[in-house]
């Protein structure tokens, strides 16, 4: 069997009961929609569209956390073969952690990661 | 692996008996982890909890008291708000289910049990690259917390899922840095090969890479944005963060992912850094020739791993009343500053370690 197929499997079947589960509350629940109820909460002045431009720190976090994630997904993919690279695999993974290290070390200098 | 073209239908009905049967039993697992955790803080801070809801004159300990909630919460009112987006609204409960239940499906729950001269292995998703998909799939479970709070088209929410989404991203590159050194030391990316690698107690983990479990512990609470880091639902500033929205049974999606990715979390952990299934001192073999039987050892090996992950969700309940919340730009500094870097040389470590020993 292909080993995908449970995955196809429990896929189709979370987003079935998912989709059914959060449906339910149409059905079993009271429905009395009201202007006032289908407001957002907010406690205070009642809220804008919230659309608007979130702080540019977060977006340089998702930038950076592709740089890392894929090294990460190198050093996996290192790691599983290691043993039959032995000290070759070792000294150019070093090269290339070391050059990430250079970019890590200007990304802090620079301030990236700076959050007040 | 590869597309062999072997008979699929039964091993395909198997799978989804299987998958049924850890479903009901997913199902079950909120209810008793939220009474779990109402009762315990009560029981730290000398207060009483919920302890009334029982059945006709037995109380149970107020055992029923979430089950009474969740019929509560069914029978709610939804309330969609007007300026929502509706699809992504309806959308984002589910997408963070999916997930949650590919990572369960996918975690081996111990040895494989013989059932009229079948092998049934108590694994779902049996993958080689084991846990490479865990990790893949589990990242899907940001999209259901960034489209959550940017559907509800709330400040509150919207915070709470751009504080919630970073983090988890910021975590998650520890979380695969700290589970480097294990691939290093066992050779494999199946989930099965690493904890036979593990028979011997001296083999475990914890014992061979101590600070790939710190490291991991610390990704644990912040993957599932528990506390001390639970700064996406910080109740004093942001009321409950990105499912502030989200009511009746689509608050109830959330609280069954949320529970069934910490259930995987701590499965993963007993599984990397203690054993698995593993026995101190009897291996399974052994276990087998004591029992006479190879379905009794394998439900022990169930059992024994049950029982380790069950210690990590107690963890999760007693830190969290404990320690206090984290400060976001703290909890940013700890993540990229201190566990990125530490992660790192663990790596570099282990790898010079084990090179010299070739």
């Amino acid at each position: 069997m292909n080993p995908y197929l449970p995955v196809l499997f429990i896929f189709v079947f979370g987003a079935v009961f998912g989709t059914i589960m959060s449906l339910l509350a149409k059905f079993l629940g009271p429905r009395k929609a009201s202007a006032v109820k289908q407001q957002v909460f907010e406690c205070g002045v009642s809220g804008d569209d919230t659309r608007v431009r979130m702080s540019v720190k977060f977006y340089m976090t998702a930038i950076l956390f592709i740089l890392f994630d894929i090294e990460t997904i190198f050093l996996f993919l290192w790691a599983r073969t290691f043993q039959t690279l032995g000290w070759f695999g070792f000294g150019e993974i070093m090269v290339f952690m070391a050059i990430l290290l250079v970019g890590y070390i200007y990304v802090v200098k620079s301030g990236a990661l700076e959050w007040d | 692996m590869g597309l062999d073209q072997g008979p699929w239908l039964m091993p395909l009905a198997i799978s989804i008996v299987k998958f049924m049967v850890l479903f009901v039993v997913l199902l079950q697992l909120p209810p008793i982890l939220i009474w779990l955790e109402r009762r315990a803080p009560a029981l730290m801070q000398r207060r009483r909890g919920p302890n009334r809801v029982g059945l006709f004159k037995w109380r149970l300990w107020g055992l029923l008291q979430t089950l009474a909630d969740a019929i509560k919460l069914i029978f709610k009112e939804e309330s969609v708000p007007a300026s929502a987006h509706k699809l992504l609204f309806q959308l984002a409960p589910v997408l963070g289910l999916i997930p949650a239940l590919l990572v369960m499906a996918s975690i081996p729950l111990g040895p494989d049990l013989l059932i009229a001269g079948q092998r049934i292995s108590l694994n779902i998703v049996r993958l080689n690259i084991g846990f490479l998909f865990i990790l893949a799939i589990s990242s899907i479970a940001v999209y259901s917390v960034t489209l959550s709070g940017w559907a509800s088209n709330n400040k509150f929410a919207l915070l709470g899922s751009m504080r919630a989404s970073a983090q988890m991203i910021s975590y998650e590159i520890s979380l695969g840095l700290s589970l480097v050194p294990m691939v290093l030391i066992y050779g494999s990316f199946d989930l099965y090969d690493i904890v036979n690698g593990q028979v011997q107690l001296w083999a475990w983990g914890i014992f061979l890479a101590p600070l790939s479990f710190v490291l991991f512990l610390i990704c644990m609470f912040a993957e599932t944005n528990r506390a001390p880091f639970d700064l996406a639902e910080g109740e004093s500033e942001l009321v409950a963060g990105f499912h502030v929205e989200f009511g009746s049974t689509k608050f109830a999606l959330f609280y069954l992912s949320e529970y069934i990715n910490m259930f995987a979390l701590s499965l993963l952990c007993a599984i990397f850094f203690f054993g698995g299934w593993q026995i101190p001192f009897v291996s399974h073999e052994q276990l087998q020739q004591l029992l006479a039987s190879q379905n009794l050892a394998s439900l022990c090996g169930l059992a024994v791993l049950l029982i380790k992950a069950a210690f990590f969700m107690w963890l999760y309940i007693w830190v969290r009343w404990t320690i206090p919340r984290f400060r976001y730009d703290q909890l940013m500094t700890l993540g990229w500053k201190f566990m990125l870097p530490l992660g790192l040389v663990n790596v570099m470590v282990t790898a010079l370690v084990l090179t010299t020993r070739f």
